[in-house]
């Protein structure tokens, strides 16, 4: 599968990472030739096979519905890089 | 003191030889003297290590004894350590300064080892040579102009160059058993769910196990017991009993079948490396093991299937790098997406934005069966031929990489052919299986290590296996010359 450089800032507006337009058409040979090693699984005839998402098959482990944590908010808002009264800032995103 | 394996560290302590205090300052004297050369620290925790050696030296006045008590070591800069640096490799957490501690370094902190500092790696864990770091790649302490292997590059140079006992690493393709071949010291990729992966920086959640390298199989036998458990914070983390490592080192190997994959040693393979682990194999046939040919089939299909998986998961995990919460957060951004865009594409390598991007295509609408789903079968083929394996053998042995150590900047630029550098590697973490790299040669200066594959928390075999050769070998005390 070939990708081109119109894919390539598509695919980067999903995964909301700016990649510089001159920068595209290096990442456009290198996610092909990425494609390209991927597709030898297509050798394969899969049908019937279980996907596997989990090496060990487990089930999730669920806990006691129990409060564990404490609130840590000032200790973790220390390291934010903008926080005002208790929240995080963030460009105006309502008119 | 620096030249003494952490047994032998342990065993100097509890007699009372030197303290920690002095044991520590002399890594640190020879992490100033060294890393200015191999750059296997990103971050060097002076006060804090003499702090803690001070402890554990009170600790032993106290009583207290442990094998790991007042003995150096160093975390790999993917665990977060409170109050301490915890970059990822990576300019997006450059100055993330972590707000608590991972399971494994608080396990490391109860059994007394002091932590020197946080070890250089690739970029999110993504590489095999160090050379994605932000940091800048590690030198391999064997030849400064060959690379140390990645992504825990700078845990295996430091252990190599003798500046730490022992350090930890995590392996989601092979990033402790590669460096480890590469800079000639031992490591073990756990079972999945054997180690905690809590506060360890996440790549891709079903691959991702920690664990110790070092110089021996003992030590790693010591430090894993010390890392292995169960923890409730982990939701994928294992709760069954710990073995004690150590005791089980000694087990004879009479009888023990090793299962030798034929696709292993094939095409690809360099002749002078396979020379070597044929030495290595011949080794244990002298210490009474029986070796067959074994048949992977679908060993070719390891790589494909994992860079659909792998990236799949780094870019659902790597979204939470949005510069709102920590980490790098762009200047002046005109409205929420290019925050967004911009923090993560100042933050993040081209090798890290290469596999989100290569995972968010997998993912996205209309292409989920071809990648996805087909990879997560192939993965289900691969654990298939390993579980047919043990039926018929107690552990598969093979090298580690195809080749020695290559030269920095060799591989930089084409990321597919520095993809085959884990051929060998990465099919384990698909299965789940523990795997131990141990030093068994060297192709001019450059080592060779010999990859041990076992069974579902066969740890305790692996250990043993890798040991029995130790006490007849003596690649594991080799030093770099200009490391002795």
């Amino acid at each position: 599968m070939s990708l081109g450089p119109a894919e390539v800032a598509k695919i980067a507006h999903l995964a909301r990472l700016a990649i510089h337009e001159q920068d595209a058409p290096a990442y456009a040979r290198n996610l092909s030739a990425i494609l390209d090693l991927v597709a030898q699984m297509n050798a394969v005839d899969t049908t019937g096979v279980a996907p596997m998402a989990h090496p060990l098959d487990m089930a999730q482990r669920l806990r006691a519905d129990d409060v564990t944590e404490s609130s840590q908010r000032d200790h973790f808002q220390a390291i934010a890089p903008r926080t005002e009264a208790g929240l995080y800032l963030v460009p105006k995103v309502i008119e | 003191m620096h030249d003494k394996t952490i047994a032998q560290l342990g065993a100097g302590l509890a007699a009372g030889e030197f303290s920690s205090e002095e044991l520590v300052r002399a890594f640190l004297d020879r992490i100033a003297r060294h890393n200015p050369q191999l750059n296997a620290f990103i971050t060097v925790t002076v006060e804090s290590a003499l702090a803690q050696a001070r402890a554990a030296d009170q600790r032993r006045q106290r009583g207290e004894a442990g094998p790991l008590l007042g003995v150096p070591i160093a975390h790999k800069d993917i665990f977060c350590t409170d109050g301490v640096r915890t970059s990822c490799g990576s300019r997006i957490l450059d100055r993330f300064i972590a707000p608590y501690n991972a399971t494994v370094v608080e396990k490391l902190n109860a059994a007394g080892a002091v932590m020197l500092g946080k070890t250089n790696m690739d970029e999110f864990a993504m590489g095999s040579s160090n050379e994605t770091s932000f940091y800048g790649p590690v030198r391999n302490p064997w030849d400064l102009e060959a690379v140390p292997g990645g992504s825990s590059g700078g845990s295996a140079a430091a252990v190599a160059a003798w500046l730490t006992a022992g350090a930890t690493g995590t392996d989601t393709g092979g990033s402790i058993r590669q460096p480890a071949a590469l800079c000639g010291v031992t490591g073990i990729k756990p079972t999945y769910g054997r180690v905690s992966r809590w506060g360890m920086i996440a790549y891709a959640s079903s691959l991702d196990q920690g664990g110790p390298m070092a110089r021996t199989a003992e030590d790693c036998a010591l430090l894993l017991g010390a890392l292995a458990g169960f923890d409730p914070r982990d939701s994928t983390s294992v709760d069954r009993p710990v073995p004690d490592y150590v005791a089980a080192l000694d087990r004879p190997l009479d009888g023990l079948k090793i299962g030798l994959p034929k696709e292993y040693f094939g095409e690809g393979l360099d002749g002078e490396v396979a020379r070597v682990v044929e030495s290595a194999i011949a080794e244990y046939r002298k210490l009474g093991a029986e070796t067959v040919e074994i048949s992977l089939p679908n060993s070719q299909l390891a790589i494909p299937a994992y860079y659909v998986i792998a990236p799949a998961e780094c870019s659902s995990n790597l979204a939470r790098f949005d510069g709102v919460r920590y980490g790098h957060r762009c200047e002046n951004p005109k409205d929420l997406l290019d925050l967004y865009t911009r923090s993560r594409g100042e933050g993040f390598g081209a090798e890290v934005k290469r596999r989100i991007l290569v995972g968010t295509f997998a993912l996205s609408a209309g292409y989920y069966d071809a990648y996805y789903l087909k990879a997560q079968q192939i993965r289900r083929l691969i654990s298939d031929d390993f579980r047919r394996a043990f039926e018929r053998v107690d552990v598969i042995a093979g090298p580690t990489s195809p080749t020695v150590a290559f030269n920095l900047g060799e591989k930089v630029d084409d990321p597919i052919t520095m993809y085959l550098s884990d051929i060998y590697t990465i099919a384990v973490n698909l299965a789940g299986l523990p795997g131990l790299s141990l030093p068994v040669g060297f192709v001019g200066q450059r080592p060779v290590g010999l990859q041990l594959i076992g069974d579902y928390f066969a740890e305790d075999r692996l250990l043993n296996v890798a040991h029995r050769y130790q006490q007849v070998t003596d690649w594991h005390q080799r030093a770099p010359a200009a490391f002795a």
